[in-house]
């Protein structure tokens, strides 16, 4: 699961208001080489919820060097684009979990696919 | 004749293949409205002809077209037309020498191709139509194997293959400016991909629901009845980022039986990312999950460029969702194992669509497209069944005969306002959805046409793994 994916995702417990953004518990994360496409990252950024990828990227441990605000101008900051690339697509959990910040349920990530299934008694 | 003044009066000739008529035209418009420019045909425009003239374009709107049109065979640069060889020869000579000069000088060489629609022509007539072109200025040194220059002669006999003409109804000539995609649909055959299932969408129609849903370099596009990714694949061709959800774990993790005839369980390398990768375009794998399409887990927010997806109709993979049955008897408590699947109920048809339009209203961006398939009893079907919501527009409707009673719709909407608080309740007095209410009502009907001993409702998934 990539952070781009995370950042859009939300709890969907039945009887929860505050289920974003969802918590990540990983045991396994890689980091893998995607072409870098500026155009991409510029037309994901107003999309974001700056805030919480910044705290998924701490939570993993790969925040490096991300700003906690977002840059005025990014369009034409190649290097600000760069290191957002790197968090949204370049970051992916393979194992572990995401936790609902407000009821603890887990949903588990299998080889780096999320299941967001609920079961029968929370529907 | 009209005397063109400047290149901006060009006309250019689409020559279309005569399979999937009705998907032709939007697939044309969606992708002028990508260049910014409106459909205008020429006078004596028949949208049922395999010849479309349009006005209004640059030699540039053309070539991006046939990057990516898979309806349209070719495209050219039309220098003249008419319903005779003596009127063709008239309209020729009327066309401006300095548009034909740059293409005919001494150094340059070319070629001449007749094409000839509904009829076959001998060998010694092709020769003859193009002796028959030594009235224009050609200069150059003609070369069959690397011209510079096509150019081409098409004669166009009607469509009626029980009965052609002697003579042409009509012809034209142009020069070659480009060729359409229709190769895709033989480089990324289903037969050939690492992954498929029952349903896989065949290549041709899923380029083409990609065209309908106007998606570009950059999008972010979303299956949420992905499967095995087929819409991915030809999303992600055309340049956009793309992510899918599922109900099935098996599918979404590429586990279980095979589709393919002589394999039993699926291989390692079979999933939807397989997929990209076989292609290219792994770069535009954004994500896949094990999702509930009736319960989103998404964000209340414009996320998606677009939305493609073929929904199940219920007939060769199941409608499933979650929630709970009374007489299924519940998994130990604390017992909750990785791949462990809910239990499902029946997603009534309606609700799908329902659910989908609805999806769709809160999580395009304004002027984003839904493209779906719509599975239609047709004895029964009218205009009025298409679902509709305030905060869509539909934009085309086009028709895949499936049987002699069934066929499916591929509908194209496009959102053109915000959801307000009461619109998704809108439509639930709708008398519209009538059709497809009912358990699992079309799939009732089709089965009833088929066999009348299987009336009876079948649970349990087509696609066995579980």
């Amino acid at each position: 699961m990539k952070l781009l994916t995370h950042n859009m995702l939300t709890s969907h417990v039945k009887g929860v208001t505050k289920g974003y953004p969802l918590l990540i518990k990983a045991t396994e994360v890689k980091v893998n080489e995607v072409e870098f496409n500026p155009q991409f990252v510029s037309r994901m950024i107003p999309k974001l919820e700056w805030g919480a990828l910044v705290q998924a990227a701490e939570e993993l441990g790969h925040r490096q060097d991300l700003p906690g605000e977002l840059v005025q101008d990014y369009e034409k900051n190649e290097d600000f684009l760069k290191k957002v690339h790197r968090v949204l697509l370049e970051v992916e959990v393979i194992e572990g979990c995401l936790q609902c910040p407000e009821s603890g349920r887990e949903f588990p990530i299998s080889k780096g696919i999320p299941n967001m299934l609920l079961n029968e008694d929370e529907v | 004749m009209a005397a063109f003044s400047s290149r901006s009066c060009l006309q250019y000739l689409l020559h279309l293949a005569q399979d999937n008529l009705d998907f032709r035209l939007p697939e044309i418009k969606a992708l002028l409205a990508l260049r910014g420019k409106p459909f205008r045909p020429c006078e004596n425009f028949r949208e049922k002809s395999p010849f479309w003239c349009l006005d209004g374009l640059s030699e540039e709107d053309v070539h991006s077209i046939m990057a990516r049109s898979v309806c349209a065979k070719s495209a050219f640069e039309l220098w003249g037309h008419g319903q005779t060889h003596s009127e063709l020869r008239t309209s020729l000579l009327n066309f401006p020498s300095e548009i034909m000069s740059p293409f005919m000088h001494k150094d340059s060489t070319y070629r001449i191709n007749v094409y000839t629609f509904n009829k076959t022509l001998l060998f010694a007539d092709r020769i003859k139509r193009i002796d028959a072109l030594e009235y224009l200025p050609f200069e150059g040194r003609v070369s069959l194997k690397n011209p510079q220059h096509i150019f081409c002669l098409l004669e166009d006999y009607g469509t009626d293959p029980n009965n052609i003409p002697e003579d042409p109804n009509y012809i034209y000539f142009g020069r070659w400016i480009a060729d359409g995609q229709r190769d895709l649909i033989r480089s990324h055959s289903v037969k050939n991909r690492h992954f498929i299932g029952n349903t896989s969408m065949d290549a041709g129609l899923s380029f083409i629901m990609a065209n309908h849903a106007r998606v570009k370099q950059d999008d972010l596009v979303f299956d949420p009845f992905v499967g095995t990714g087929s819409l991915l694949v030809a999303c992600s061709h055309f340049g956009a980022y793309v992510c899918g959800t599922d109900i099935d774990y098996n599918t979404i993790h590429g586990k279980g039986r095979s589709s393919r005839k002589n394999q039993k369980w699926r291989g390692p390398d079979e999933n939807i990312r397989a997929n990209l990768r076989q292609y290219g375009a792994q770069k535009m794998y954004v994500d896949v999950m094990v999702s509930d399409a009736s319960k989103p887990a998404w964000r209340d927010a414009a996320l998606f460029d677009a939305i493609v997806t073929d929904p199940p109709y219920g007939i060769r993979e199941a409608t499933r969702r979650t929630g709970s049955h009374k007489d299924i008897a519940k998994p130990a408590e604390g017992v909750f194992e990785e791949s462990h699947v809910p239990v499902s109920q029946a997603y009534h048809l309606s609700d799908i669509f329902t659910d989908l339009l609805n999806f769709s209203a809160h999580h395009l961006v304004m002027g984003g497209r839904l493209v779906y398939w719509l599975p239609v009893y047709r004895p029964e079907y009218c205009e009025e069944m298409v679902p509709l919501h305030p905060c869509l527009q539909l934009i085309s409707n086009c028709e895949q005969t499936l049987s002699s009673h069934t066929s499916r719709r591929l509908i194209t909407m496009e959102k053109i306002k915000e959801p307000e608080e009461f619109d998704s309740l809108a439509h639930l007095s709708d008398p519209r959805f009538s059709a497809y209410q009912g358990h699992n009502a079309f799939r009732e009907k089709y089965f009833s046409g088929l066999n009348k001993k299987s009336t009876k409702e079948n649970n349990k998934s087509d696609v066995s793994g579980d």
